[in-house]
């Protein structure tokens, strides 16, 4: 046992997606937290089953269609809430059940579950093969450079979007590239943590890494060191205990996030 | 005199009130300007239309002689200071953050400790914008709105639920940004005696320009100042 799980070659492709997806969600989550859009993942993750559904029942490829449902389906369900005044956590309700409904439907007519659909409920990270770990490591890449460009106007239109339109930062557009990235993001997730899951890495270490009263790059890098220790070390124990990867990382970081309440209320972490 | 803004025959109508009604003025080249005028009596509206934010009114808006509608170019020259920021109280931003975000171009990082320094607000860069005074923050929106450089400054009722005594400094903030920097101040408030003091041009609102012009001409005029406090007081029955 011990040293020896980290020669292997599936191990090696699993840790370095699964490091770059730690990052990717951090980074992208942050942004959905601070702008109170923190189950937008979540919802964007049950329409990727519609589309996992439907690449399964035409034989293609079902990240490729789930890339396609999750994308547009968050980009049609935004335009729709901004034109018709539907609150943020409704229209996320709407995404969630409609992008179900529509996997369930297709799932009968195709004749009922099959086992793929468990791996992309639940995450199979130490499935993954040469080629999804490249395209992991590029759209991580990508959407890393996209952030670091448009850092600026997109941290600014986070922060207050009034002030952010008057300083001629153009934010609706800004917006439409979070859901985006948030879209390509999660699909991309799927791999590691499974639909079910996926809100927790955006989420919990984000809220985690904001309870230590840091400007904003550094809690970036708080989020990001935790998220990226809760997968590592998630993965390692779930392989040598035999038990699911996607439970056990989500499960460490809440237990960093318990542990980081824990100095908070003991007052170890007091306020500068 | 070079004219800076102009605002021309600007009426502005929300499903239940009219909250402008044709409204006129212009500001030259480094005025202070006062607007003054009760609640509701359309002084967000009005900025709302001059920065953009709003731009279902009737009428022309002219910053240095253009029309905004036509390129939102202006913006660049052009500080803002809202009512009240609105942000999530624990945002994770820094007061040097904040003010980065008001800056254009990355390279002039050492613009920000400069204007904290102006603004005494240096020993408070790395504290979180949310752990902040009211008047601490409001002094933290004036650094994001002055750190670009902008020639013109457009500030909302300041110093609403802000201490006497940071109203004070801001004050006098205020006077030497326009004095010493010579930047356009246009300024809306309804503490009479603040704008009397500080303003040297006036423009009283209420929904229509019931006056606009030198501000020793408006004070100085007992009966209009009385016509004035009457109109504002009756708007303020209305509203309670
Ligand atoms: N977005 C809006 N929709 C409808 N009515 C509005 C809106 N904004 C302001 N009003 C109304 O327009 C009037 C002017 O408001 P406002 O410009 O905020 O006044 P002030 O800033 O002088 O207090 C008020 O009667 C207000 O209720
Ligand atoms: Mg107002």
């Amino acid at each position: 046992m011990s040293l020896e799980i980290l020669t292997f070659s599936f191990m090696h492709r699993a840790l370095i997606s699964g490091i770059a997806i730690a990052i990717l969600c951090s980074v992208v989550g942050l942004f959905l937290v601070l702008r109170r859009y923190s189950l937008f993942g979540d919802a964007i993750a049950h329409s990727s089953f519609g589309g996992i559904a439907l690449g399964l029942l035409a034989g293609v490829y079902p990240l490729w269609t789930a890339y396609g449902v999750s994308i547009a389906s968050a980009l049609i369900i935004t335009k729709i809430k901004d034109r018709y005044n539907i609150s943020g956590d409704a229209s996320i309700a709407v995404l969630l059940s409609s992008g179900i409904a529509v996997g369930l439907v297709i799932i009968g007519l195709s004749g009922g579950f099959t086992i793929d659909i468990f791996s992309f409920l639940f995450g199979s990270i130490l499935l993954v093969s040469v080629d999804d770990t490249i395209l992991i490591l590029a759209l991580t890449g990508v959407i890393l450079i996209v952030i670091l460009i448009l850092f600026r106007p997109i941290l600014y239109s986070t922060f207050n979007e009034e002030q952010a339109k008057v300083s001629g930062v153009p934010v609706e557009k800004i917006n439409y590239l979070i859901i985006f990235m948030a879209g390509i993001t999660v699909v991309t997730s799927i791999q590691l943590v499974g639909v079910l899951l996926i809100s927790a890495l955006f989420v919990i270490p984000n809220v985690t890494a904001i309870m230590y009263g840091k400007g904003f790059k550094q809690t970036a890098i708080i989020s990001m060191s935790f998220s990226i220790f809760s997968v590592v070390i998630g993965i390692l124990i779930s392989y040598i205990f035999d038990i699911t990867p996607a439970g056990t990382i989500v499960l460490i970081s809440i237990g960093l996030l318990a542990g980081t309440m824990g100095i908070k209320s003991s007052g170890l972490l007091s306020k500068n | 005199m070079l004219k800076a803004v102009e605002i021309n025959n600007i009426t502005v109508k929300y499903p239940d009130v009219k909250a402008l009604d044709n409204v006129s003025f212009v500001v030259n080249k480094g005025d202070f300007l006062g607007i003054i005028g009760p609640n509701g009596a359309g002084k967000s509206t009005l900025f709302d239309c001059m920065l953009g934010l709003n731009t279902k009114y009737k009428g022309t808006i002219k910053f240095f002689d253009q029309n905004i509608k036509k390129s939102k170019n202006y913006l660049k020259k052009l500080g803002y200071v809202p009512q009240k920021p609105i942000f999530e109280k624990n945002f994770p931003v820094t007061v040097t953050d904040v003010v980065r975000m008001g800056l254009k171009k990355e390279s002039d990082e050492n613009k920000i400790d400069e204007i904290l320094q102006q603004l005494w607000i240096h020993e408070l860069r790395d504290r979180r914008i949310g752990e902040l005074s009211g008047g601490q923050q409001q002094r933290v929106f004036i650094a994001k709105a002055l750190v670009n450089n902008p020639k013109i400054l457009i500030l909302d009722e300041p110093v609403t639920g802000i201490d006497q005594q940071s109203i004070d400094l801001f004050y006098s903030i205020l006077r030497e940004l326009n004095s010493k920097q010579k930047i356009t101040i246009i300024w809306s408030s309804h503490d009479l005696d603040a704008v009397n003091q500080l303003a040297n041009h006036v423009a009283c609102l209420n929904r229509t320009l019931f006056f606009h012009g030198e501000s020793e001409k408006f004070f100085s005029d007992d009966k209009l100042v009385k016509q004035y406090s009457e109109a504002s007081m009756q708007e303020h029955m209305h509203h309670h």
